[in-house]
């Protein structure tokens, strides 16, 4: 077998050298009823790497990839193009195949990219420091909370009705089992909450997203300075990073803690992940952050170098005491967002969000021209929420048939509600062609 | 105070800097490795590594916020770029480039095809909200490797959903406490785990409110039965189990530590981390447990990549099979359905945002059928040999902490080195300077300066041959009492030993641009 | 006014009612390079026993404990500023913190210098 490289010749010289008289003797301890006679039934035998193609292949030419078609699907992961250098560079077996930097001498290209990666997202989030990532947005935002409670003693977190569904229900689900309260407000596809009056002497924080997901854009710093009076910390969720090259951030509002997906910068779609979770404080909560943290010290000989640091944190040193039972972080993500991030650099970031928000406002305006479709936003980033004369599930469907992704129904996110509402997103790899297939193939579904 | 008299040295000690490491090269460069700075250092403000299109003339419409000022990143081009990682990546070890006898962690070979089938557009570029009927084949693959999950294991159920090691027990944990809930059974507060258990186990249980009562071993390493049944009572919601465990030892008494844990009412969670051992040979269901996690970045090769991302599936027997999180795959005659919302159902929530890490899993499924039913027999042998292999060539030189048979990993500790002067980690730096990565020190803490030795069934004989030489060296030459040497190990690393204390002391995390640095420095 | 150690390595030493708390000598060389310290605010009940502080290493986190039960009066700022002390003056300046004593006689169970020297050799 190819993966495997010990010859027959080899197991016996082994055995003797082990003094034991077949693989099965060192299997010993294994209970008898529970020791396999033989290779398990019910699974195929070996196959080489022809089979393997043509099997996973063929599974793989069911879908609909999203660059073959019109695509406008947001909803908290979005396609952009990823330059061809990043994939080249993660594949490289000295990023792919390495451990996680433990042994600093021999990990520095690792934690120099770890080092700059919390660089990047300290600066896209206008925040003092950034931990290595976590595993995606959503549990983010969870052990955001978590965090907060900490730092506040307190128990109770307040979830906008604009944070993401997913975002929500894995908070709420810690809250359940961890120990904490978690009150998610309805969702509010027109805005309109009142954040502030619910806040009281009993609240660890207020969670907010921005963009939120339908697509709105508001200015938190009222909101975090009023948290604060009241001993609450804010905390701002973002899901689409590129936002961040466009928009204020929510470092400059006075947020206390920004979770985020990373996804937009250097990861495919993937159906859903792997993806990369980024997690900002300021200076003051930094050894109340979970997750890795690379930081900057010397080596022996005086020079410059990196290793993982305030590792007392974490939970193979804390055990019980743990800010958070993470271990992994996502790695080979935060290289790639961190190559594509230096590839745009300054210019590139700028231009490119530039972009995505003047297709979408384009995109918004032809939707809005076809009878009966209206767009709830008066501001947004690359996304935004339409309203439709029928449901939107079927629309999409219908939609589907005719080879376009129009969007994501709400009712997919919120079952049962919202559902002549759909989310457009749309995205530098939107040409104008694609735009007016879209706006020509709703025309038509909606007649 | 609790005395975790583990902690180890972190300063560097006096010998280490008398190595000459600096060769005197204009550049600081010493052939091919390149002193390679920040990017941040690298700036050329305006420059780019993207062409973009021209934005199209609209008027502006963000609503509420206003552009933000500038972002502060540096500026690049392509050639740049490349340069830069490329340079960075050679100053990393990888399975790729040598051996990482890591214990626990389960080094292997990181097949390429993997790469390949998780890049086919169909699995790579398909977006989590698109149609269910235009993803069919996605929903297949995770049917498909949920299959292979349950009939290795011989579980009823999997979620696979959780993305890490880590995040899958605490999905285990939720569950256990989401069926007491369900039985009305709410005076079982406490999780029991073995001393040897990988910090992740108390976390997890503590995180979710349940108190952790620490279960001894026995002289021969493993779980006291006795001590566990002393413990075992109507406020026990169950016990976390590794198995193997963390010494490499099969847990012999496990189907009465399975039989005492249900009689009692609890539960029996089994830490997935040392499947390898057993993959394809033993059912974990067959050994009376009720849920495991498994970690596809180490039984199922998908690439560590530096520290992430993982893939943490969870395999449910019956008795908790109605406890899962959402979402999960359906298969009616209509084809496959996703299920997103826990309805009105007992499953206990949402684990992450979307269907979890599909990358990894498409990794996983190219593995698994690379392989097949009877690779995963041969390689779980060939893992176990292997180990066997390490412990019998080295345990007349060093010490082994317990007798064998070992399973996949075979654990030592410093008692070889007493009186020497030389430490775990100084046989760990010196190991590096041979062009190994060091084994797993000072885990698991139940014998003091553990170094557990994880070989993987990918590595050769003469591989391991060439480890068990250089070992073996350098233990005699710590006998001989050469302390010198190996306090200034290594030396031939691109970084000699780092300063810990100062990095947690006074933590630099970032790059900070030069005008807000001195203005703090000012301040 | 002598110093008394506990078994676990912390010290004590009081003056009236008042007593400092900071952890050995010994304690210090197993920890290794301390580089952070959790002190108690003032105003908090500790428990003879229970958990008072944490001393961090660069690899260990460890609980000090409380020797005696008290109130807490004030915490070594100096500490959190350089937590070094702790490692080059254990047992002066590197006190942890000073509580308000509720029960002198918990000082009887405690060992004297020459006791915990004579408890360390045994042990370690």
């Amino acid at each position: 077998m190819r993966y495997l490289p010990l010859t027959e010749a080899d197991r016996q010289s082994m055995l003797e050298a082990i003094r034991a008289t077949s693989v099965e003797d060192l299997f010993r301890d294994v209970p008898k009823a529970a020791r396999l006679a033989g290779p398990i039934g019910g699974l195929p035998n070996h196959m080489g790497e022809l089979e393997v193609e043509r099997l996973l292949g063929s599974m793989a030419a069911k879908n609909v990839p999203a660059g073959s078609v019109p695509s406008f699907l947001g909803a908290g992961a979005y396609r952009h193009h990823v330059p061809a250098t990043v994939d080249h560079l993660v594949q490289r077996g000295e990023f792919l195949t390495a451990y996680t930097p433990y042994q600093p001498e021999v990990s520095q290209g690792t934690l120099q990219v770890l080092f700059e990666f919390q660089t990047q997202v300290a600066l896209l989030t206008g925040m003092d420091v950034a931990n290595a990532s976590m595993y995606d947005g959503a549990t983010s935002c969870a052990e955001a909370v978590m965090m907060a409670n900490r730092v506040t003693r307190r128990k109770k977190a307040i979830l906008s009705g604009g944070l993401h569904p997913h975002y929500r229900d894995v908070t709420t689900t810690d809250a359940r089992f961890i120990g904490f309260e978690a009150m998610a407000l309805p969702a509010a596809p027109t805005g309109g909450e009142d954040l502030l009056a619910l806040v009281d002497d009993k609240t660890s924080c207020v969670v907010v997203q921005n963009p939120d997901v339908f697509g709105h854009v508001r200015d938190y710093t009222d909101l975090a300075a009023a948290c604060q009076a009241k001993g609450a910390l804010l905390i701002v969720v973002v899901t689409e990073a590129l936002s961040l090259g466009l928009l204020t951030p929510p470092g400059d509002m006075g947020a206390d803690i920004v979770a985020a997906e990373g996804q937009s910068f250097g990861n495919a779609l993937n159906f859903g992940g792997p993806y990369v979770g980024l997690f900002a404080v300021k200076d003051k909560y930094v050894r109340q952050m979970p997750g890795r943290l690379c930081g900057e010290t010397v080596d022996a000989d005086g020079r410059r170098g990196f290793v993982l640091t305030l590792s007392t944190r974490e939970q193979h040193i804390r055990r019980e005491k743990a800010t958070s039972n993470i271990c992994t972080n996502s790695g080979l993500c935060a290289l790639a967002f961190s190559i594509h991030v230096s590839l745009l650099g300054e210019a590139g970031i700028t231009q490119l969000a530039q972009l995505n928000h003047a297709k979408a406002v384009q995109m918004a305006d032809k939707l809005a021209a076809v009878p009966g479709v209206q767009v709830l936003n008066d501001g947004f980033f690359n996304e935004f929420t339409v309203k439709l004369p029928k449901p939107a599930a079927a629309v999409v469907e219908e939609l589907a048939k005719r080879h376009i992704l129009g969007g994501v129904p709400l009712s997919r996110l919120y079952p049962g509600e919202m559902e002549d509402l759909l989310l457009v997103a749309v995205t530098e790899t939107n040409t104008d062609a694609d735009m007016d297939a879209f706006a020509a193939a709703l025309t038509e579904v909606l007649a | 105070m609790s005395m975790n008299n583990q902690g180890r040295p972190s300063a560097i000690p006096a010998g280490a800097a008398s190595f000459d490491g600096v060769t005197g090269t204009v550049t600081g460069n010493r052939g091919l490795q390149i002193e390679e700075p920040l990017i941040f250092e690298q700036d050329s403000a305006g420059r780019t590594g993207v062409d973009l299109p021209d934005v199209p003339k609209v008027a502006s419409r963000l609503g509420a916020v206003k552009p933000r000022a500038k972002v502060g990143l540096p500026g690049l081009a392509e050639p740049q770029v490349v340069r830069h990682y490329t340079r960075l990546s050679q100053k990393n070890y990888a399975i790729d480039s040598g051996f990482y006898p890591l214990g626990s962690c389960t080094m292997k070979h990181n097949p390429r095809l993997n790469e390949k089938m998780a890049r086919l557009p169909g699995f790579s570029d398909v977006h989590p909200m698109q149609p269910v009927s235009t993803v069919q084949g996605a929903l297949e693959l995770m049917d498909q490797l949920a299959y292979w999950l349950k009939t290795l294991t011989g579980m009823a159920a999997v979620t696979l959903a959780p993305a890490a090691g880590a995040h899958g027990e605490m999905c285990g944990i939720m569950a256990i406490r989401a069926a007491h809930e369900a039985n009305g059974d709410s005076g079982r507060t406490k999780i029991l785990v073995p001393e040897s258990a990988h910090g992740t186990n108390p976390a997890t249980a503590a995180a979710c409110g349940y108190s952790v009562d620490a279960i001894p071993a026995t002289a021969d390493g493993r779980v006291d039965l006795e001590a566990l049944k002393a413990k075992l009572g109507p406020d026990v919601a169950g016990l976390m189990l590794t198995n193997p465990n963390t010494c490499g030892l099969f847990e012999r008494d496990i189907i009465a530590i399975a039989d005492a844990v249900h009689e009692a009412g609890g539960y029996f969670y089994c830490d997935g981390a040392n499947f390898n051992a057993i993959v394809g040979r033993v059912r974990p269901a067959d050994l009376g447990i009720d849920v495991m996690h498994i970690n596809l970045h180490k039984t199922f090769s998908t690439p560590h990549g530096g520290g992430g991302p993982g893939s943490g599936p969870v395999v449910f027997a019956e008795s908790l099979a109605r406890y899962i999180p959402v979402p999960y795959v359906t298969h009616g005659a209509d084809g496959f359905a996703l299920v997103e919302n826990a309805g009105d159902g007992p499953a206990f929530g949402r684990m992450k945002a979307f269907h979890g890490q599909m990358g990894m899993f498409v990794r996983a499924l190219s593995y698994m059928l690379s392989h097949g039913a009877d690779g995963l027999w041969q390689a779980s042998g060939d893992a176990v040999l292997n180990a066997n292999y390490v412990m019998a060539r080295l345990e007349d030189v060093m010490t082994a902490s317990f007798d064998g048979p070992c399973m996949h990993e075979c654990l030592f500790d410093d008692r070889f080195l007493k009186g020497t002067g030389v430490t775990t980690l100084d046989m760990a730096k010196a190991l590096i300077d041979e062009g190994f990565h060091p084994m797993t020190m000072y885990f698991p803490l139940v014998v003091h300066g553990a170094l557990l030795i994880e070989p993987t069934e990918t590595e050769s004989k003469a591989s391991l041959d060439q480890f068990v030489d250089a070992l073996r060296a350098l233990a005699e030459r710590a006998k001989s009492g050469d302390v010198a040497y190996f306090q200034a190990a290594p030396r031939l690393t691109p970084r000699r030993r780092l300063d810990e204390t100062a990095a947690a002391r006074k933590p630099v995390l970032r790059w900070t641009p030069p005008v807000v640095a001195e203005a703090l420095a000012a301040e | 006014m002598t110093k008394k150690f506990t078994k676990d390595h912390e010290w004590v030493l009081v003056e009236g009612d008042v007593a400092t708390v900071g952890v050995s000598d010994f304690a210090q060389s197993q920890l290794g390079d301390v580089v952070f310290v959790e002190l108690p605010e003032a105003g908090r009940e500790l428990a003879q026993g229970k958990e008072a502080a944490v001393v961090e290493s660069v690899k260990a986190a460890s609980d000090v404990y409380a020797p005696v039960s008290g109130t807490v009066i004030e915490a070594n700022q100096a500490l959190v500023d350089d937590p070094s002390m702790v490692n080059s003056a254990a047992e002066t300046d590197g006190w942890f913190f000073k509580i308000r004593l509720k029960n002198a006689s918990e000082l009887d169970a405690l060992m004297d210098e020459a006791a915990y020297k004579a408890f360390l050799e045994e042990s370690h």
